[in-house]
């Protein structure tokens, strides 16, 4: 079965800056899948040209087969792809509510799924329930993480695309992220994970790839690199 | 104590009254006006330059309607109609293009449009004035004095539009669209909300609103041309008084002026009258330049 | 510029100027009329570019300073008899230049779209002083004046022809034009490109920003005085209409078609806005400023360099 998202050779620019030299990946239904590499190489731009926040000048990405690129990033995530990015951007005057409905409101949705959905959003972030009528920049930064989380689910995607979740957050909020992570891979839903923290990423997927200034450089299951292998170093080492 | 009671004998209470009353019912035609205008700018930072074309256009649909069905209400209700699919057809053709663009280029391009509907109502009506005619005629006794209904009218329905659309905005689902949209279009757009129609919709929603005043208005004054060119310079004086995107400041300073101006207009000509407006205008951009009724930034 | 390119444009400059001093023997008399009248809106545009273009800062007020220096110049045609042009032209500057200055004085405290609103409303400030101050301004009706002779008191006096009110209008204008471009190529003029690209950088090298504004708009309103004077002479009545705050706008219109920042655009831009005008009203003769705007309207959409922006990339392919 063709994958659930494939990249192939992107390059994308931003106005003269070749950010994206021929960058290729794919990520299967229900893989947890980690992008690796050190900051500026081009990681969260790779996430949004899957997004369709940013178009590729060359190369094409396909979703279930089909292609999407160019297309806008709201028909993108009505199809299945969820998008969490760096620092969150929650809506900050909009309720925590608010935010999650954002994702709800969708077109064929009945009420009775909504509740569902929403109860479930409650069920992994109890403190999110807690909150629900606050103002999201009220939040702590770690709650506002599983805001932005929980505010992908209620997309109900096929595919999560993870950017640093765990930047900035307590150890105690690292394992729930963790978690989060393990239980949307349970249920079946996919994610492309970028990260700095390689310990998390290595335990969490099943393929990792690794990119160095724009480009591919290493791709492997996730069970044959550690974390003191030659390749980590060269490419994530200080 | 004479000369206080003289002093107290020669102010014109009747006339403060009836002022008063003028200037609530202005500034809610005003408030109508400037509620789409400082929404258009708040939510798309788009300065509507034809936002006083778009009244001008409602009060002439309405005075259409009106001769073809002989219903004011229903003249009220196909103008906002008809003049909002304007809004959104002129959005769609000549403001989505720009997106993204030097914000001169929404400046000139929606000023290009005002001169293009006036000249458009110029060569289809004509230089004479129309008459809407009020759907009811009747005054009532305020006090001792004699005011016509309809204008309470307007000042009512005015309040109710605004009364409701911010309900809207603050509880419907497509309000919350317009809310996220506003904080961040990126990921309001990740969110799967499309974006480009939330600004289509926001701007025939201004649209809508500016015809309905130009038909709420229309039976005061006579409908012509160039009636949108006044109102869109005080709208814009109300929009930056009030503070830019500020909904509230934006009726809160509709009223005031307005009132202001009515008081004015007692000791001087109306056309005098509007540098009110203007000395208003320089006091905030001097003193206060995020709006007279937003709180300080601290 | 290199010294081809120099000579290039210098030679192309001498043909225009060429053209423009024989244009009244050739043409008929309204055309000669309108090509001054392109003449002064030209100029009008020009100043205007040297805030819009040069210092980034828009402007829709300079119907004020337009406006102010028409009367200015009406007033000493009335009040100092025998009407002295010279006189005239002094007048009309310190009109448009006291607006100058309380609109520079704004123009230090507020930023983009504030300052615009702003210009605009000076403009009808102005607009509704001189309307409803019927005892001194005429009004609604303006004033009218003669047109004063060119000579020097005490030494000649000729009095103007229409050949000769369009080379005082030439030389006029094509002083103006040399002495705002010596200016914007100057340091000066430099600089306040600079403040356009980027304000905060400009002041954290060092530079005192708000003076320089503030000669931005000085020179700005100068300019368009004198064109309000130019005006004032050859059509020899003063009215509010030209200080309503459209003929900013017309201005501005100017500016983009011809493109922005490139002193003689905005020239350019005056033509060809004041040509389609004047064809389109011969064939349509109700509501020809339909397609005029139009036409404006798809300009800055497709064409936001304006002619001269556009001239130049095609002519660079």
């Amino acid at each position: 079965m063709e994958p659930l998202v494939a990249v192939e050779d992107v390059h994308t620019y931003y106005g003269k800056s070749h950010i994206l030299h021929g960058v290729s990946l794919h990520v299967d239904r229900g893989e947890v899948v980690g992008l690796l590499g050190r900051n500026g190489v081009g990681k969260s731009t790779t996430l949004k040209t899957i997004m369709g926040l940013v178009h590729p000048n060359r190369g094409k990405v396909l979703f279930a087969g089909k292609p999407i690129t160019g297309l806008p990033a709201h028909k993108l995530a009505r199809l299945g792809i969820g998008y969490v990015p760096e620092d969150r951007r929650i809506f900050r005057l909009l309720t925590v509510m608010e935010n999650l409905r954002t994702g709800l409101d969708r077109h064929g949705v009945t009420e009775a799924r909504k509740q569902e959905l929403l109860d479930k959003a409650f069920a992994y972030f109890p403190v999110l329930a807690e909150r629900r009528n606050q103002a999201g920049g009220t939040l702590s930064g770690g709650e506002q993480q599983m805001l932005a989380i929980a505010r992908a689910m209620m997309l109900e995607p096929k595919i999560i695309l993870l950017d640093e979740p765990t930047e900035g957050l307590m150890p105690r909020m690292v394992s729930q992220i963790r978690e989060i992570i393990e239980v949307l891979h349970r249920e079946g839903v996919a994610i492309l994970l970028v990260e700095q923290n390689v310990p998390l990423t290595l335990e969490a997927s099943q393929r990792v790839y690794i990119m160095e200034k724009g480009a591919m450089r290493h791709h492997c299951a996730a069970s044959e690199l550690k974390i003191d292998d030659a390749v980590v170093h060269q490419y994530l080492g200080v | 104590m004479t000369p206080v009671l003289a002093f107290l004998q020669a102010i014109p209470y009747d006339q403060i009254l009836i002022q008063t009353v003028n200037g609530i019912v202005t500034g809610m035609i005003l408030a109508l006006i400037a509620s789409g205008l400082t929404l258009i700018f708040g939510i798309m930072d788009v300065v509507n330059f034809a936002h006083g074309e778009l009244f001008m256009f409602g009060a002439y649909m309405g005075v259409v309607v009106l001769a073809a069905t002989g219903s004011f209400w229903l003249a009220l209700l196909l103008a906002t109609l008809i003049v909002a699919l304007i809004g959104a057809a002129l959005q769609i053709t000549t403001l989505r293009p720009l997106i993204g663009r030097d914000p001169l280029t929404t400046i000139l391009a929606t000023f290009g449009i005002s001169l293009v509907m006036q000249n458009y109502a110029l060569w289809q009506f004509g230089p004479v004035a129309r008459k809407i005619q009020e759907p009811f005629t009747g005054q009532f006794t305020l006090f001792y004095l004699e005011y016509p209904w309809y204008r309470v009218l307007i000042a009512g329905l005015s309040a109710a539009i605004i009364g409701a659309f911010w309900l809207f905005l603050k509880y419907g689902t497509y309000g919350i669209w317009i809310r996220a949209t506003t904080q961040d279009r990126v990921m309001a757009e990740a969110m799967g909300i499309p974006v480009s129609w939330v600004y289509t919709t926001v701007f025939a929603i201004g649209a809508g609103m500016a015809a309905a005043s130009g038909v709420l208005f229309g039976p005061l004054v006579g409908v012509n041309h160039a009636m949108g060119l006044d109102w869109v310079l005080k709208a814009f004086i109300v929009v930056v008084v009030g503070g830019m995107g500020n909904l509230g400041g934006s009726i809160a300073a509709s009223i005031f002026i307005s009132l202001l101006e009515a008081y004015a207009s007692i000791w001087v000509s109306p056309a005098q009258a509007v540098i009110v407006s203007f000395v208003v205008l320089i006091l905030t951009l001097l003193f206060r330049p995020t709006g007279l009724f937003v709180p300080t930034p601290k | 510029m290199n010294k081809r390119s120099t000579t290039i444009y210098w030679t192309g400059f001498s043909v225009i100027l060429a053209l423009l001093i024989v244009a009244p023997l050739v043409l008929p008399e309204f055309w000669s009329r309108f090509l001054t009248e392109i003449l002064i809106w030209g100029l009008l545009a020009m100043s205007s570019d040297i805030l819009i273009g040069y210092t980034g800062m828009v402007s829709f007020g300079h119907s004020a300073f337009f406006g102010l220096g028409m009367y200015g110049a009406a007033a000493a045609l009335l009040m100092v008899k025998p009407p002295n042009l010279w006189l005239a032209i002094v007048y009309g500057l310190i009109g448009s230049a006291g607006i100058a200055l309380f609109v520079a004085y704004f123009s230090t405290r507020l930023r983009d779209i504030y300052f615009a609103i702003t210009t605009l409303i000076f403009s009808q400030i102005f607009y509704v002083i001189i309307f409803t101050w019927t005892d001194v301004t005429g009004g609604e009706n303006g004033l009218t004046f003669s047109r004063p002779a060119l000579g020097i008191p005490g030494l000649f006096s000729v009095p103007f022809s229409s050949e000769t009110l369009h080379w005082f209008v030439l030389a006029v204008v094509t002083a103006s034009y040399l002495i705002l471009r010596r200016i914007t190529q100057s340091p000066f003029g430099m600089v306040l490109q600079s403040i356009r690209e980027n304000e905060g950088r400009t002041r954290a090298i060092g530079y005192a920003v708000e003076r320089y504004k503030i000669v931005a708009v000085m020179l700005s309103g100068l300019f368009a005085g004198l064109a309000g004077v130019l005006y004032a002479i050859q059509n020899r009545f003063a009215a509010p209409d030209f200080v309503y705050f459209l003929v900013s706008g017309e201005t501005v219109i100017f500016n983009v078609m011809g493109g922005i920042g490139t002193l003689v655009g905005p020239i350019v831009g005056a033509a060809f806005f004041l040509l389609l005008r004047e064809t389109f009203s011969r064939f349509f003769t109700e509501f020809y400023l339909i397609p005029v705007g139009v036409i404006f309207i798809a300009m800055v959409i497709f064409m936001p360099q304006g002619l001269l922006g556009f001239m130049r990339r095609w002519l660079n392919q």
